[in-house]
């Protein structure tokens, strides 16, 4: 097999070379341009990406088939005969929502107001599904118990370790997803991790955002020894690594809530708003100095207006695009920090169900991948759905970018 | 004209643009033809189509445009179609550009003299030796002071106007058939634009480039172009030798355009001795951190009265105003409000005093906040002073829009992204009234707008004044707005008050030498203008030397 893939990129890369070199001779204006300004890195890797589209074909071509693979193709197949479903679940999963995202959109389309019509016309592929994903997310976390099968908290007696729900293969149809080491549903802790990690995370964002922008804007309204002092401040915190520094004051606070274990997450929400609300802080205040120096800024200044009308009429609605998609990306810091801080088993307590603390408990599976890939994947699920809303949220942030910065043309 | 194929020839050109899903035509079926060594002036006011078929002559759009139709060359070569390729090829070569802001045209991190041999070399006309020798050679024609060493200093340490025949000399490194100079004297005062002009026209005549000359300036383009193109919105009105044009326009818009300029309002007699001024400036001296920039700055400003405060930029016009208004307390002297002095900073004054003294700024674009309703622009200060709500409130915003002359009905719920720039303009002085003040300092209110839309802001603000016995203070660099509507001119230079008095004893001689010179610096409708006026001063004594000459006397 390493002959095999010596021979394709050495060959690949050498006809990327002659392409490069005969095709100009060929071809219409336009594609001749193109070779000339690809070069030949370039014109390798578009030819990385056709490798990588072949495997992917050959492989998915061997999934589909199965057990009937006829012998000719199994000796030209370089993935064909492997027999791991996670790259055909992924290929079904990108597809699928991509699908269900090209809908989403479609609807949005026809139905609604003038303006949400028009939004959804200029709307990249990839935002709608970053759209509708944070909706489904939303929708998980809120109506978790009704959607979940059982409690977060729910232990059973029989422990089934295969997700999949297959009972030929040892499965559990009542768990479809399996159940952890102690016995409850992955399914229902899935449900209500959501609730937990992703309302957590919204909470600990709001509050960040609450007060960094509110004393960011204010530190460029009234500058002087003011804006030095808090600038200083967020300096020194800033200094700090900031996983250490949580990770310190999480020490002490869990000493501080003592037997009181729910303390613990309140602690956690306030500490890593105070550490996320620095950056908020300077983002808000660099954007609230740009305002400030606005001919209306000083206008309304002039007028005698007092401090709160200035911050909150003058600047915040100016301020709305920028502040916006800092939302989006520091939800997502937030979120992945909670998700550590569970994973060390500092952050959201048992037993409430939290994603981080799902892959911390999981991960020990990795280790049966050998005799059952399955098993081995268990960790995955909670990973997945982190990373999942991940992506979601930058590609809505993207695209919010996008249209802020007068790009949209 | 002549037999000969023109260098550039646009036919049937359509331009349109994309905003929001629709499509907006930009330019509907223009044609122009451009023979080698021609000078032809597009004018037009704002969204006329002027820039967009400058730059369609190079075969480029800007982002969001589109040519939809009708062909554009350049010396047989076919721009529209054309690819990558054969565009690099022309482009800095044998087509150049100068743009309006030369500020912020040319990259801060490199020496001008880097940038100019950066064309000739990719193009491959010349070595870089040769190509910086031959740019001391065009600064030397284009009379920039100390040509050796100027093209080793950095963009920011060059003043505007020499900074914009920098590029001027940067577009001609290639010796280019065709130069196109979009509005690039707008930015300028009037003394640095003399300079400019005369360096453009002396330099593409010397070396015999077709050029395309934008602006917005009437006066300007007579002084530049062989022909004048009128534009408006997008069509061409009509085309014919600058001569011709000048003397006897055909259509009625080329008409009204000319006619801008005779707008003058009767002069008031100045106030009695002894009345008490709206505002009195008493020897007022300000400096930012230890530069200063106010001298004993006194004069004062009647009721009903308008007060024109003219000087070029940085002679601290604004400065005074923003003394008034208490932005930047003054380090002596004071400010006195219908005979009491106003404490030094805004801040100690309170909402009384702070309603006397309204302000009109020159960009409306950024006085004005985006993201409010004209409903709440104009409401704010009428809730804020007067303590109107509700309806009351309403009925007041709609008169003072009445008053502006905009249609209350349909524009009490508006953006003011959805208004034009003079409209724009309008909501300003609503806002100034809505505090019913005394006094409104008008910064440069005019100057960004076209010359027709800043005629009718002229006529409200006379009008308005007449109405309400307003004091005006009127800060411009442009005497011609201050023929239009001052009362009182006031001359700054340096931060101190060369002349002042009334307007028709200013325009009259005998007056302060700096006065003169700005007076005669003024553009005026008369196409051998600059020629007698470099006849008069001679070619070494214009613009920035003049003023330089002076200050050493």
């Amino acid at each position: 097999m390493l002959t095999q893939l010596a021979i394709w990129v050495g060959g690949g890369f050498l006809a990327s070379l002659a392409l490069n070199r005969a095709l100009p001779g060929l071809g219409t204006g336009r594609v001749q341009d193109w070779i000339k300004n690809t070069g030949t890195v370039g014109m390798f890797g578009y030819y990385i990406l056709a490798t990588v589209l072949v495997l992917l074909v050959d492989y998915y071509v061997g999934f589909l088939m199965g057990a009937n693979m006829p012998e000719w193709f199994k000796s030209i197949s370089l993935l064909g005969s492997t027999r791991l479903p996670f790259l055909a679940w992924l290929l079904h999963g990108i597809v699928m929502f991509g699908v269900a995202g090209f809908i989403f959109r479609a609807l949005g389309r026809s139905v609604g107001t003038e303006l949400s019509r028009k939004m959804f016309r200029q709307m990249p592929i990839t935002a709608s599904f970053g759209i509708l994903t944070i909706l489904i997310y939303v929708i998980v976390a809120v109506f978790a118990d009704i959607i979940a099968p059982y409690g977060q908290a729910e232990v059973f007696d029989r422990i089934n370790l295969l997700p999949g729900g297959n009972p030929d293969l040892g499965g559990d149809p009542s768990h479809p997803l399996g159940t952890d080491q102690i016995g409850r549903d992955l399914l229902s802790r899935l449900i209500f991790g959501a609730q937990n990690t992703v309302g957590i995370a919204f909470v600990t964002t709001c509050l960040a955002f609450f007060i960094g922008a509110s004393l960011g804007f204010l530190a460029a309204t009234l500058g002087g020894w003011f804006d030095q002092f808090l600038s200083r401040i967020v300096d020194m915190l800033m200094a700090i690594p900031q996983l250490i520094f949580a990770l310190l004051l999480m020490t002490i606070a869990t000493a501080w809530a003592g037997s009181e274990r729910w303390l613990i997450t309140i602690y956690m929400i306030l500490i890593i708003a105070v550490l996320d609300s620095t950056r908020v802080f300077r983002l808000s205040r660099a954007v609230g100095m740009n305002i400030v120096v606005m001919d209306f800024f000083e206008a309304a200044k002039l007028r005698g207006e007092n401090l709160s009308y200035l911050v909150f009429r003058e600047i915040l609605p100016n301020a709305y695009a920028p502040l916006l998609a800092e939302f989006g990306l520091r939800f997502c810091f937030v979120f992945l920090t909670i998700a550590a801080l569970s994973f060390l088993g500092i952050g959201i307590q048992p037993p409430l169900a939290d994603w981080g603390t799902m892959v911390k408990d999981l991960s020990q599976f990795i280790n049966f991948a050998a005799f059952s890939p399955l098993t081995a994947a268990l960790p995955l699920l909670a990973a997945g759905a982190i990373a999942l809303l991940t992506v979601a949220v930058n590609f809505v942030v993207d695209w919010m970018l996008h249209r802020s910065s007068g790009l949209k043309e | 004209m002549t037999e000969k194929e023109p260098l550039v020839r646009i036919r049937n050109l359509n331009i349109i643009g994309i905003t929001d899903e629709t499509e907006v035509p930009i330019i509907n079926g223009v044609d122009l033809d451009l023979h080698r060594g021609e000078v032809i002036g597009l004018i037009g006011e704002s969204g006329a189509g002027k820039s967009t078929l400058g730059l369609a002559a190079m075969g480029f759009t800007r982002d969001g445009c589109h040519i939809r139709g009708g062909e554009v060359t350049f010396d047989g070569i076919d721009l529209v179609d054309a690819g990558p390729e054969i565009r690099r090829e022309l482009l800095g070569k044998r087509i150049a550009y100068v743009a309006q802001s030369a500020a912020a045209s040319f990259n801060p991190a490199h020496r001008i003299i880097r940038q100019h041999s950066e064309a000739p070399m990719v193009h491959s006309v010349m070595p870089r030796q040769q190509s910086e020798e031959d740019a001391i050679d065009l600064y030397n024609r284009l009379r920039l002071p100390n040509p050796e060493e100027i093209g080793f200093r950095y963009p920011h340490q060059v003043s505007g106007g020499q900074l914009q025949r920098a590029m001027t000399a940067m577009a001609m490194s290639c010796r280019p058939d065709l130069i196109i100079f979009d509005e690039p004297t707008t930015a300028l005062d009037v003394t640095t634009q003399i300079e400019v002009l005369a360096a453009i026209r002396d330099i593409v005549s010397q070396f015999n480039t077709a050029a395309i000359y934008i602006t917005h300036d009437l006066a300007v383009v007579a002084q530049m172009a062989d022909r004048i193109k009128v534009l408006f919105r997008g069509d061409e009105v009509e085309e014919a030798a600058t001569g011709t044009m000048m003397k006897s326009p055909k259509e009625e818009y080329t008409k009204s355009l000319w006619a801008v300029r005779s707008f003058q309002r009767k002069q008031k007699p100045l106030a009695k001795k002894g009345e008490v001024p709206v505002i009195s400036l008493q020897s007022v001296t300000a400096a930012y951190a230890t530069t200063p920039v106010l001298r004993e700055v006194s004069f004062d400003i009647h009721r009903g009265r308008t007060v024109a405060v003219v000087g070029e930029s940085g002679s601290g016009k604004s400065t005074a105003a923003r003394c008034i208004t208490g932005l930047l307390p003054p380090l002596s002297g004071q400010v006195l409000n219908n005979g009491n002095p106003l404490p030094a900073s805004f801040r100690q004054r309170n909402r009384e005093q702070l309603r006397q003294i309204q302000m009109i700024y020159q960009m409306a674009d950024t006085a004005l906040n985006p993201r409010m309703k004209i409903s709440e622009i104009i409401g704010r200060p009428v809730e804020f002073y007067l303590g109107l709500t509700g309806n009351e409130k309403k009925k007041r915003v709609f008169q003072l829009l009445e008053q502006i002359e905009l249609d209350p009905a349909q524009y009490y719920n508006r953006l003011p992204t959805e208004l034009s720039g003079g409209q724009k303009q309008r909501i300003g002085i609503a806002r100034a009234l809505a505090a019913e003040p005394e006094f409104i300092i008008c910064d440069e209110v005019t100057s960004a707008l076209d010359q027709l839309v800043a005629e009718g802001i002229l006529k409200l603000l006379a009008k308005l004044q007449d109405q309400m016995d307003l004091a005006y203070m009127f800060i411009t660099h442009d005497l011609s707005t201050v023929r239009a509507i001052a009362d009182e001119v006031v001359v700054m230079k340096d931060g101190e008050v060369v002349e002042s008095g009334a307007k028709n004893k200013m325009f009259k001689p005998p007056h302060h030498p700096y006065t003169d010179l700005l007076l005669s610096s003024v553009p005026e409708m008369d196409e051998n203008w600059l020629d007698e006026l470099l006849d008069q001063r001679g070619v070494e004594n214009i613009g920035d030397a003049a003023v330089s000459k002076m200050a050493g006397n």
